[in-house]
């Protein structure tokens, strides 16, 4: 034995092993386990699917009743056939997991504050936002109150049980590609977890009121109320909205009353200023379109449903197609993965389609606490003492956090002097009021619209739904059409809500829901048609306050509602290429306020040939249009110009910059405008004709630059639309899509938010359905069915969606591959 | 004579350990070490045999999957790596890690018996 070389080559082989088997830091981020993750036998090469690959499968499920058979058609949609409901939940379970494991995971971890458990301590802050939110107190809260719905209860635990046992079998080899790169491991799949996804659902749909409360404190409280009610109008004067204008409402049942203290303390100019820098926002663009037909406007004389709803734009997708069929009943449409049932769908007697009802359903209160133990808060004269609960973080790499969290009689304290962004929280202790956060029937609206046949059950199963607030669109065999907001709304007095209310006592509070009967809703209007986009559900004549129109976005409305009045005679391809439309309405009603104040005579040769586009724009944000390009840079310009100055002057506090309808309506309103006026020139005073100029001259500045740089100005480049992998690695996502409209447009994709599913139902004897999604039915990044669907979305084409009955799914060319489930 | 037989023992039990998910991925180091102890040859013999086994193995092992993928995840990965999107070097890189490991231990081998 030579002991010098032994040990050497001893050192060096154990040493390279030990390289490879850790995460090595490269910037922010580190690499998976190298060694292993290339391991052809153990690494992702296991995850790179064949792209000839069968699904066809002999599955045992201990617990299954009876025989579950699954045809899964080309597109690897399941078609679930099962004896009983329960059967088939299970099913369900097993496939989400099959083809969703690591994204059903991932967002219940974002949802529980767990990122850092497995990314790291990045994360941490993210983690502490989502905790003290109330999110897992909530879901647990909805999760003990289940058993006011025995059926749901039973079909949550039964899809935990598919999911788990998917889980089960599942070789170490064979896990997720995204669990190799992070390097951890999926654990036991649990009913919570449900109850966690939908409540990170509800933080998407309802909680921008974390950041945008704040920041309209700091707005009053900058501008004092005369101006911010003049940059943050509750009037919109193009407003067209859900419900007609003109319906009759009956009087309210509920008569909030406005605190005495409410003029002075509440809108008058406070003494607190809030800095806020909340580190993550639910989208402002999260949003949708749905709308119904009548018969009377079809050409079949049979109503036809349409529903996209706007959200991020992720791999793996947010849903999944399935169709469920059981002796109960039978469904089809998306689904998400982490929930049993359809959510977005139909069945053999309706259809139903969401959009956001965007309705205020959050609220801060400023809270005193005796001392920084946040034990006793003073509340209607006294010291109450305050439930506080522990916050554990298990942060990868070792280290566990704690963070204390006080919960009070209005919710959780968001912010104190543990959690605050910078100095000028410093003090304050303040208390989250959320929806989110009193239970409710949870998964039972969809669980009981998947099997409702008519008007009254549809009406029954939305009258379950709290929280996020809908607008459900619905059509019927039988001809009805129908739209109702739903929702748990809180009955307030007018802008109750809009900032930070005072919580020493119960005068603020919450005084009651508004009764589901008073929502907003109809039913067979003489229109022939029904919609929502997000817009304010009624016109001032509806006798509560709807909250602050910030929250509504005003145009899609308007467009998809002047485009079904006109229509007549209609067709599914009418529906398929009205939720393509990438027509600009804002635009129309901007551009000519734009020209107005355009003087040619001036204008350098760059500035004409650009105010040629403008001019010369069809209106249409479609890939090609360099107007559409000019249009956006000039208002992104003139909105700068106009509000820039007021904002920067605001210092660090971040106020919620004004909506585009504010401008827009204020400019066609009149033509002397006080903002116009640039708050850092004291010697003249700019107009809206030298603010448009100034705007334009900068936009053209722009765009020559960007020409200069050999950047084209097509709208489909210029706004580069991408899909993005949930942990936003490149590679694994989809980006530079060819695909148009925008914000305000019926196809509102953006450059990552848009149409993340988009239906259309047409009620015929054999229900003629289409739809597509942004991804593709299979997680795996390694598999060719992962993103599969992506080009014929940005294109605008559908697949048709194949609802049969188990005899001819077995029959069907595309039934391509066949799963039993048994129990043995 | 020797070396085939080291050869083909160091990609025979590095494919055969491979199988078990649950073994840790550097189970053919072991393998290999005493596929090297047994087989006696000179160190550079050793370390071939033994780097060429598991390069082998798991270049092949790569190229095949990859065939079959179509190359769709390897050229994501070797973007995120980042090996410049290329398959080709990803399937490289993966036989001279599974090689260096196995020719270090092989190496270690060889020096536990005194050579004649």
């Amino acid at each position: 034995m030579r002991i010098v070389p032994l040990m050497v080559a001893a050192v060096c082989t154990v040493g390279l092993v030990s390289v490879l088997n850790m995460q090595l830091p490269v910037g922010k981020s580190k690499t998976p386990r190298l060694g292993y993750f290339l391991s052809p036998q153990q690494g992702f090469w296991q995850n790179a699917e064949p792209t000839d690959a069968g699904f066809n499968a002999d599955v045992k499920i201990g617990s299954l009743k009876d025989k579950v058979d699954v045809y899964m058609d080309d597109r690897l949609v399941p078609h679930i056939y099962a004896q009983n409901d329960l059967d088939a939940y299970k099913v369900q379970g097993y496939l989400h997991a099959k083809f969703r494991l690591w994204q059903m995971e991932f967002q219940t971890h974002v949802a529980a504050g767990r990122l850092s458990e497995i990314v790291g301590e990045d994360r941490i802050a993210t983690d502490r936002f989502f905790r003290r939110l109330g999110m897992v107190t909530a879901a647990e809260k909805t999760l003990a109150g289940m058993d006011q719905s025995p059926e749901v209860k039973a079909a949550i635990e039964a899809y935990a049980e598919g999911v788990n046992s998917y889980i089960n079998t599942l070789k170490p080899e064979d896990i997720p590609f995204e669990y190799k790169l992070l390097d951890y491991k999926p654990e036991a799949w649990t009913p919570l977890k449900t109850y966690l996804f939908l409540m990170f659902m509800s933080y998407d749909l309802t909680a921008r009121g974390v950041r945008t409360d704040l920041q309209m404190t700091n707005a009053r409280n900058y501008f004092g109320f005369e101006d911010f009610d003049q940059l943050y109008p509750n009037v919109q004067d193009s407003l067209d909205p859900i419900i007609p204008k003109g319906t009759l409402y009956a009087p309210p049942s509920i008569k909030p009353i406005a605190p005495v203290s409410a003029d002075s303390l509440y809108l008058g100019k406070g003494p607190s200023t809030i800095t806020d820098k909340t580190p993550v926002v639910p989208n402002k663009n999260n949003g949708s379109n749905n709308w119904a037909v009548a018969g009377s406007k079809t050409k079949s004389g049979r109503p036809i449903l349409a529903n996209d709803p706007h959200l991020g734009l992720n791999l793996p997708s947010l849903w999944y197609e399935v169709q469920i069929t059981t002796p109960t009943h039978s469904t089809y449409g998306a689904s998400f993965p982490g929930s049993p049932a359809v959510i977005i769908g139909f069945n053999d007697s309706i259809a139903w389609g969401v959009t956001n009802a965007g309705r205020d359903v959050i609220d801060f209160y400023d809270m005193r606490f005796k001392d920084s133990t946040l034990e006793e808060y003073w509340y209607n004269g006294s010291w109450k003492k305050a439930d506080v609960k522990t916050e554990t973080i298990q942060v990868k790499g070792g280290a566990t956090i704690t963070d204390r969290v006080a919960y009070t009689e209005f919710g959780p304290v968001m912010y104190d002097a543990s959690y605050k962004s910078n100095g000028s929280t410093e003090g304050k202790y303040l208390a989250v009021r959320w929806t989110a956060h009193d239970g409710g029937y949870g998964l039972s609206t969809f669980y009981d619209l998947n099997r409702a046949k008519n008007y009254d059950d549809y009406i029954n199963a939305i009258h379950k739904w709290s929280c996020p607030g809908q607008n459900f669109a619905f059509i019927s065999k039988t001809g009805d059409i129908a739209i109702k907001q739903q929702g748990a709304f809180i009955a307030r007095w007018n802008r109750q809500g809009d900032f930070i209310m005072p919580g020493t006592d119960s005068s603020y509070r919450w005084q009651g829901v508004i009764p589901y009967a008073e929502n907003p809703m109809i039913k067979n209007p003489a229109r022939g048609f029904v919609s929502s986009a997000n817009q304010m559900s009624t016109d001032h004549t509806y006798p509560y306050y709807l909250g602050a129109a910030s929250n509504f976005p005003l145009y899609r409305g308007i467009i998809i509602n002047r485009k079904l009045a006109a229509m007549n005679q209609i067709t599914p391809e009418d529906m398929q290429q009205m939720q393509a439309d990438n027509y600009n309405v804002f635009a129309e009603m901007a551009r000519p306020v734009l020209l107005k104040y355009l003087n040619e005579q001036s204008m350098t040769a760059p500035e004409k040939k650009y105010l040629a586009m403008l001019r010369d724009w069809n209106l249409r944000n479609d890939i090609g249009e360099t107007g559409a390009t000019v249009f956006r840079v000039a208002w992104d310009s003139l909105e700068t110009q106009i509000w820039g100055d007021e904002f920067a002057k605001a210092g660090d506090k971040p106020l919620p910059w004004p909506d585009e309808s504010t401008l827009l309506e204020t400019l066609l309103r009149d033509s002397v405008y006080y903002f116009a006026d640039n708050a850092n020139t004291s010697d003249k005073t700019e107009t809206i004709s030298d603010c448009v100029q100034a705007a334009w001259a900068k936009a053209c500045a722009f765009l020559d630059k960007r020409e200069t740089d050999g950047k084209l100005l097509e709208w489909g480049v210029f706004k580069d639309t991408r899909v993005s992998h949930l942990l936003k690695i490149d590679p694994l996502s989809r980006l530079h899509l060819p695909i148009g409209g925008g914000t305000h447009i019926i196809n509102a994709t953006t450059d990552n938010h848009g149409p993340s599913w988009r239906m259309i139902v047409h009620m015929t004897d054999e229900i003629e359905a289409y739809g597509v999604y942004p991804g593709g039915q299979n997680g795996n990044p390694g598999s060719k069915y992962y993103d599969n669907f992506i080009d014929s979305w940005a294109a605008g084409k559908y697949y048709r969606l194949l609802f049969l009955k188990q005899e001819a799914a077995a029959k069907h060319e595309k039934m391509t591959w066949h799963l039993t489930f048994n129990n043995r | 004579m020797k070396f085939i037989t080291a050869l083909a023992l160091t990609i025979l039990l590095g494919f055969a350990l491979g199988l078990y998910g649950q073994l840790p991925w550097w189970s053919y180091a072991i393998s290999s070490l005493v596929v090297a102890i047994t087989i006696h040859q000179k160190p550079g013999k050793a370390f071939l045999a033994g780097f060429l086994g598991m390069f082998l193995l798991w270049s092949v092992l790569a190229f095949m999957k990859d065939n079959a993928n179509e190359h769709l995840l390897a050229t994501k990965v070797a973007q995120i790596l980042p090996l410049g999107g290329s398959y080709w070097v990803l399937i490289l890189l993966t036989g001279v890690l599974g090689g260096l490991v196995s020719g270090l231990a092989a190496l270690t081998g060889s020096f536990v018996r005194q050579s004649k």
